[in-house]
């Protein structure tokens, strides 16, 4: 898991995405840290169904208002998955929210567990594959911020964020 | 169809931005696709799933309609555009919708569904970057993917600045976007319907990709509380696991990125809450998510696509645009010329000639020149020089031949006589080349008279700016026939193909080939043999080329059962035996003879790896060559042998990596295409004419290839194999 790790954070690298690890016990901290005021977010207890990752010590907005949102500078929500190879994340999206937070933001700030981190694009394919089809429900591969080149130049931040974080959550003894 | 004026002018105003994009996309491709650890594996995968998709397609629509209504969505098979348009028209009237946010559909493209929903009042707005440069400026796409290719950052930043008056004109590439990212951001939120296309769609659970970078579809979806979806019939594969080699390949084969930042899979309708962006006093989670997803499948022509033989594998296509990519012409002129209605690029001649028609088809299907680059460009393996020449021979069919004055006793074959009399001309050069040489040097001397010079430029349209091949009076055939072997006891026995123009006209390579041959301990023969029909095909005249196909594999057949290797000089008649000899003559002789070929230097290389001594050739200690490989030859990955066989002689070997040298056969003398032709080999000139490459000779597989450097460069290039025999 460990070589896994570091494939997804060089490839992230790769891509100009930076990335922290972190303990569970220190992520309210971190995110405190990686957010640019005003931040939002969907709470990672929700997209892992892990009450210890709530948001509740942070400066962050917790199901803000749209007003909010559209305010906020940096959204923070959970990925379902990591896929090592490509650098890229898979975000659900879910009846809170959390595709508005991650994409009408400035800066987004996606929370994964190393252990849900895949070697390959095609392990990451077969976890959509099986998790749509018992939610049926709908995700992102995100790889990197959005981009365009329409404008004579390579420009990050198209119309989602032009600056991604990925914070990767290691498990004790993991 | 694009006259030579047209041409000349998009080269003009579009050429440089095209050019730039277009080889900056090609280069990150051949970069991208050299990082998976099996490329041609993905490949396969890739096709097998679309064959199998399009055979099932009507069992997968089936399943489709009834997932999306499990989900709670709505399924609406249109058979054409108005059909698709009235439904449309009808969802939007309904939702009482004053604003529709597009976020990039090239299917909508084909519906032209702005028009009709603008007519009823509604506000159409594109929210890709580039589409919505285009509909400010009222212009069309020029590439699929990147839509605003042909337009420079200069041209975009004029047309805001004019459009908008911003309080500081706005300038870089940087401003520009943040300029329509928040110009449209306010657009996407106060809009009520979303209209995406999709890249595929999965009928098990009746989720689409959405393949895209900008996050406007996202947004388009998601601030929206109406989606429709607009989507070709042939976009449906079984299952969402079935998208894996798709997700790995569209962004590398296209834009040469990896992967692109957003592949959305949405099962619609999305769970994302419908929210007010105004309120301010209810949490996002409180807001319901009712939203209606309306998913509307276009046939529009392609159920008939999918019954004929022939265009069938154009529904294969994912519109990654390698194929326009990494065309030489398509790097020059562009979607603008290269293109009908709405696609552009080579596979542009399918999907044109299925949905609106082989006229529209025919507008700009000469533009293939069937250099074969984009055939191993294509993720899902179309042959899509094929479908070009397909059309073409359609298109010939369909018209009126010339007066039969002009055809008498050039054309022996009378299959193909809609063909107009330029084609013919072209498609019948053996019948040319033999009397060429049996009237040499008068035929010669006649060609270059302003009498006749004048009458090709009328009547055949050959551009009087090009020097015509000289024929010589003896052909290789007859030269070899006055000679004895000079190999006693042979190592291999070879018939040497004496092609049309090694026959006729650079007779002196053929006599270089034999030499070296011989040298290396090859018993050869040169018998009589038709030529390929390499002439014919490039000029849509299947049925001509097939009557070759048949002659030369009889002729051939006998030498290979009597263990002869054929060996070849001119590699568009051996990417002949080795491509289309398939589709012409059956299974038994075409591998025979594919695999009993050779291409000369591949041959040697073959000699020399199986312990026949360089140092019979002429080798040198301190040679530098620039190489130039021809297309057809690159295709079937026969560059490296001509380079290893060189540097075994003691060259030091630049290569050129152009996809063409512009010439490709006949397409180079057309008085339409010599402007084009000359542009393209303009990219060709300048990497023979850097520092270090400049003061070398030149040598070239294809006679076209060596004819437009002859014509491009003032030194005199030559066939490599002359270079081993001196
Ligand atoms: S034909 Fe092949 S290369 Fe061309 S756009 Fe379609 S998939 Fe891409």
């Amino acid at each position: 898991m460990t070589a896994r790790l570091s494939s997804f954070e060089s490839s992230l690298d790769e891509l100009g995405v930076s990335v922290t690890r972190v303990d569970p016990g220190s992520l309210c901290e971190r995110l405190d840290e990686l957010i640019t005021a005003p931040a939002v977010g969907v709470a990672p207890e929700e997209a892992f169904d892990d009450p210890s990752l709530s948001l509740a010590e942070t400066a962050i907005e917790v199901d803000p208002t749209p007003a909010a949102l559209r305010e906020a500078t940096t959204g923070v929500t959970g990925a379902r998955v990591g896929v090592a190879d490509y650098g890229s994340v898979t975000l659900s999206m879910t009846d809170r929210g959390s595709e508005l937070v991650s994409l009408f933001v400035d800066r987004h700030i996606a929370v994964l567990r190393a252990a849900d981190i895949l070697a390959t694009m095609e392990d990451g394919i077969d976890a959509l594959d099986d998790e749509i089809g018992r939610t049926r429900g709908s995700s992102i591969i995100a790889t990197g911020p959005s981009a365009t080149a329409d404008m004579g130049a390579l420009v990050n931040g198209a119309h989602g964020p032009r600056d991604v974080h990925v914070l990767v959550i290691e498990e004790e003894g993991s | 169809m694009a006259t030579a004026d047209e041409l000349r002018e998009l080269m003009r105003t579009e050429g440089a931005a095209v050019a730039t994009n277009t080889q900056a996309f090609n280069d990150g491709r051949y970069a991208s696709v050299s990082d998976l650890e099996d490329y041609e594996a993905l490949k396969r995968e890739a096709r097998a799933i679309k064959e199998d998709a399009i055979e099932r397609l009507p069992e997968l629509l089936e399943r489709l309609t009834e997932t999306v209504e499990e989900n709670g969505g709505t399924v609406y098979l249109a058979d054409d555009a108005a059909d698709a348009n009235e439904y449309i028209r009808s969802v939007a009237a309904e939702r009482e919708a004053n604003r529709v946010v597009k976020s990039k559909s090239m299917t909508s493209e084909e519906l032209e569904v702005n028009e009709v929903l603008e007519k009823d009042g509604v506000d159409v707005v594109e929210t890709d970057l580039g589409e919505w440069v285009l509909q400010l400026a009222d212009e069309a796409p020029s590439h699929i993917v990147a839509p605003a290719i042909h337009k420079s950052r200069d041209a975009i930043a004029e047309l805001f600045n004019e459009r908008f008056d911003p309080d500081e004109p706005l300038e870089t590439a940087e401003e520009l976007t943040r300029f329509a990212r928040e110009t449209l951001g306010e657009q996407i939120i106060d809009a009520e319907v979303g209209l995406t296309g999709a890249n595929f769609i999965a009928a098990e659970t009746g989720t689409m990709a959405l393949v895209t970078s900008e996050g406007n579809a996202r947004k388009s979806v998601a601030a929206t509380d109406t989606q429709i979806t607009v989507a070709g019939v042939e976009k449906i594969v079984p299952t969402v696991s079935d998208l894996q080699p798709f997700v790995e390949l569209i962004g590398r084969s296209g834009t040469g990125q990896d992967i692109t930042s957003y592949i959305s899979l949405l099962t619609p309708p999305v769970e994302t809450p419908v929210v007010d962006f105004e309120d301010d006093t209810t949490p996002i989670s409180e807001f319901d998510n009712d939203r209606e997803f309306h998913l509307v499948l276009v046939d529009n022509g392609r159920m008939d696509m999918r019954d004929d033989e022939h265009l069938r594998e154009t529904l294969y296509c994912i519109r990654c645009s390698a194929c326009s990519n990494s065309c030489a012409n398509f790097q020059s002129v562009g979607g603008h010329a290269f293109g009908g209605e709405t696609y552009s690029g080579g596979i542009a001649t399918g999907w044109e000639a299925g949905i609106e028609g082989q006229d529209v088809a025919a507008e700009f299907n000469d533009l293939c020149t069937g250099c074969t680059r984009c055939v191993n460009a294509c993720p899902v393996g179309i042959d899509i020089p094929w479908i070009n020449t397909v059309v073409r021979d359609r298109t010939n069919r369909e018209s009126e031949g010339p007066a039969d004055w002009l055809v008498d006793g050039l054309t022996p074959d009378d299959e193909d006589e809609g063909a107009p009399l330029q084609k013919r001309f072209f498609g019948n050069f053996e019948t040319v080349a033999k009397l060429g040489s049996a009237t040499a040097p008068v035929s010669n001397w006649l060609a270059g008279t302003t009498v006749s010079r004048q009458f090709m430029a009328r009547f055949l349209e050959v551009d009087p700016r090009r020097e015509l091949p000289t024929f010589e009076r003896e052909t290789l055939v007859d030269w070899f026939a006055d000679r004895e072997s000079t190999v006693v006891d042979p190592e291999r026995r070879a018939v040497l193909y004496p092609d049309l123009y090694t026959n006729h006209v650079q007779v002196d390579r053929g006599k270089a080939a034999v030499r070296v041959l011989e040298a290396l301990g090859v018993d050869v023969v040169i018998p009589q043999v038709p030529s390929s029909g390499r002439a014919p095909i490039s000029q849509g005249m299947v049925a001509t080329a097939a009557d070759h196909a048949e002659r030369v594999a009889d002729t051939l057949a006998p030498h290979v059962a009597d263990g002869r290797d054929i060996v070849v000089v001119e590699p568009s008649d051996y990417a002949m035996f080795q491509r289309e000899y398939e589709r012409f003559v059956d299974e038994e002789r075409f591998t025979a003879l594919a695999d009993g070929s050779y291409e000369i230097l591949e041959y040697v290389y073959g000699l020399l790896e199986n312990g026949s001594d360089v140092s019979a050739l002429a080798t040198t200690e301190d040679g530098a060559v620039a190489y130039h490989s021809h297309c057809q030859q690159r295709t079937l990955g026969l560059e490296a042998y001509t380079v290893a066989v060189l540097e075994e002689c003691g060259y030091d070997v630049a290569t050129s990596d152009v996809e063409c040298c512009g010439m490709a056969g006949s397409f180079g003398y057309k008085s339409d295409y010599y402007e084009l032709s000359m542009d393209v080999g303009d990219r060709l000139r300048k990497q023979l004419q850097v520092d270090g490459v400049r003061e070398r000779p030149v040598v070239a597989s294809g006679t076209s290839c060596l004819e437009q450097i002859d014509a491009l460069l003032e030194r005199q290039p030559r066939h490599p194999i002359e270079l081993l025999a001196e």
